[in-house]
């Protein structure tokens, strides 16, 4: 079995999508993980309310811990120079102004970009969108963290979603454990290589048909 | 004039069942978790509840005034909200906290985007009669609404939400329901506040007239008909804070971030 990508590694490789100067809603989830490792002048907004804020609260600072900041995965923040706080209708203004970039989790992904996340499938008693159809429709870039496959090792970079579709032809650019795949009009162009990994062995895990060129790299943190 | 201030059970007491009620719901900062408790105090049934999100809270944060919108279950008739559930909330132990009421169809659950769910409170404030967004083309989200093309674009009809009550809760009010928020408790209450028939606010502190500066006010104290001020010896007082926070930073939260690093990560 070949050594894949930490979660912490794909998180450092999604982070670098972004430029000094952007903004960018990180998602709930393993997409917060890239908050340690966005490019310095990177703008991170969360969606309850709040652009440029400080580092998360854990053991190390948490006597500066204030209960009225948290995020919207509900950690909580410290406050940092040039922060502001503002209502939530705000908030999505934002998200959907075309002037953010996001990093989302996914479910599955689909070689035209539409993405799956709020739901595995029809039956599912619950709506679990939060603010995912929002930022997937809206943001400048899409940017989808995600481990390649399940974990049965079924892929979940598709030709066609199986589940319920979230957002069409949204997703820019998929950053894995095993790759990194941009979502390009001609299909699913292969950009970088985890350490170790071949082409091929990055498409016999995928379930779509990969744009493979001489440009391929090697993925670098 | 008569004064807005009163208490929880005064603020609730023509709230009627069948009400539609809008709440701030996401997590610590600004659910109004004292105004919460008054109303399951009241006991009002077949409510529709309008909120953030609707997610269970493990009991060692409810002891500590953790705000909770699931102890409402037994009196609601509707949820609308974008995010119902507790997918990924390890912490809370529980997956399936609605699905009895939901499969015997006592209770509906209806699915929203939160930038739609916003927007439909925004449209309820400005007295419009809906509007038209692209979020959610193709998805579950559109699924018994109009569709119409605006300049070769298509769109989802949206109706407006306008609650007969709306619960919130600010940082101060003045006696005039001018109100000024702190932090990420600001949320979606000056928006509920504006949607709303009825606003109810709950704070730490209600000052005079004047002490507020006015330039920092959010919401203006037209959008407020009643202020409770959270009493001293309540879990969710300004008071209790220090203590709150010294349990929640020596006790819980190592025990949140021990939880979450054994977890699924």
């Amino acid at each position: 079995m070949k050594e894949k990508l930490t979660e912490e590694a794909v998180a450092m490789r999604a982070a670098k999508e972004l430029q000094p100067g952007d903004y960018c809603n990180l998602g709930i989830g393993m997409p917060q993980l890239c908050a340690l490792y966005v490019p310095q002048g990177v703008h991170l907004q969360t969606q309850n309310g709040a652009l440029d804020f400080g580092p998360l609260i854990t053991q190390e600072n948490v006597k500066q811990i204030d209960p009225d900041l948290i995020d919207a995965g509900g950690s909580f923040y410290t406050r940092a120079p040039g922060m502001s706080f503002f209502d939530v209708l705000t908030s999505f203004a934002m998200i959907r102004s075309g002037r953010m970039s996001t990093i989302l989790g996914g479910l599955q992904v689909s070689e035209r970009g539409d993405l799956a996340i709020h739901s595995t499938s029809e039956a599912d008693a619950y709506p679990q969108i939060g603010g995912a159809m929002d930022l997937a429709w809206g943001a400048k870039k899409v940017i989808v963290a995600m481990a390649h496959t399940t974990r049965d090792g079924k892929p979940k970079i598709v030709k066609e979603l199986t589940m319920p579709v979230s957002a069409q032809r949204c997703v820019d650019v998929v950053v894995t454990d095993i790759a990194v795949i941009e979502v390009t009009p001609a299909g699913l162009l292969l950009k970088e290589l985890a350490p170790g990994w071949t082409p091929e062995e990055v498409q016999s895990q995928t379930g779509a048909q990969l744009i493979v060129t001489d440009d391929v790299k090697t993925v670098e943190l | 004039m008569t004064s807005k201030v009163c208490t929880a059970a005064e603020a609730m007491a023509d709230v009627h069942d069948g009400a539609s009620i809008a709440v701030h719901s996401w997590g610590a900062a600004g659910t109004p978790g004292y105004l919460l408790r008054a109303l399951v105090q009241r006991a009002v049934k077949d409510l529709t509840l309008y909120c953030n999100n609707f997610i269970p809270v493990p009991e060692f944060l409810a002891e500590l005034g953790m705000p909770l919108v699931t102890p409402l279950i037994p009196q609601l008739k509707k949820i609308v909200s974008p995010f119902v559930g507790g997918r990924g909330l390890a912490l809370s132990g529980t997956t399936d906290f609605l699905g009895d009421q939901v499969k015997r169809g006592q209770l509906e659950i209806e699915a929203t985007t939160h930038g739609v769910f916003m927007e439909r409170l925004h449209a309820g404030a400005m007295g419009l009669g809906g509007f038209y967004s692209p979020v959610g083309l193709n998805t579950i989200i559109e699924r018994g609404k109009e569709k119409r093309v605006i300049d070769d674009k298509e769109y989802i009809f949206e109706k407006p939400i306008r609650p007969d009550v709306g619960l919130i809760k600010a940082d101060k009010a003045d006696k005039l329901g001018n109100l000024i928020y702190r932090g990420s408790s600001r949320g979606s209450n000056p928006i509920i506040a504006m949607a709303s028939k009825l606003t109810i606010v709950e704070v730490f502190e209600v000052v005079e007239p004047g002490e507020l500066d006015p330039e920092m006010v959010v919401t203006p104290g037209i959008y407020v008909d009643r202020i409770v001020r959270i009493p001293d010896e309540d879990v969710a007082s300004g008071k209790r804070r220090p203590e709150i926070v010294k349990r929640l930073t020596e006790e819980i939260l190592p025990l949140v971030w021990a939880i979450s690093k054994g977890g699924q990560g």
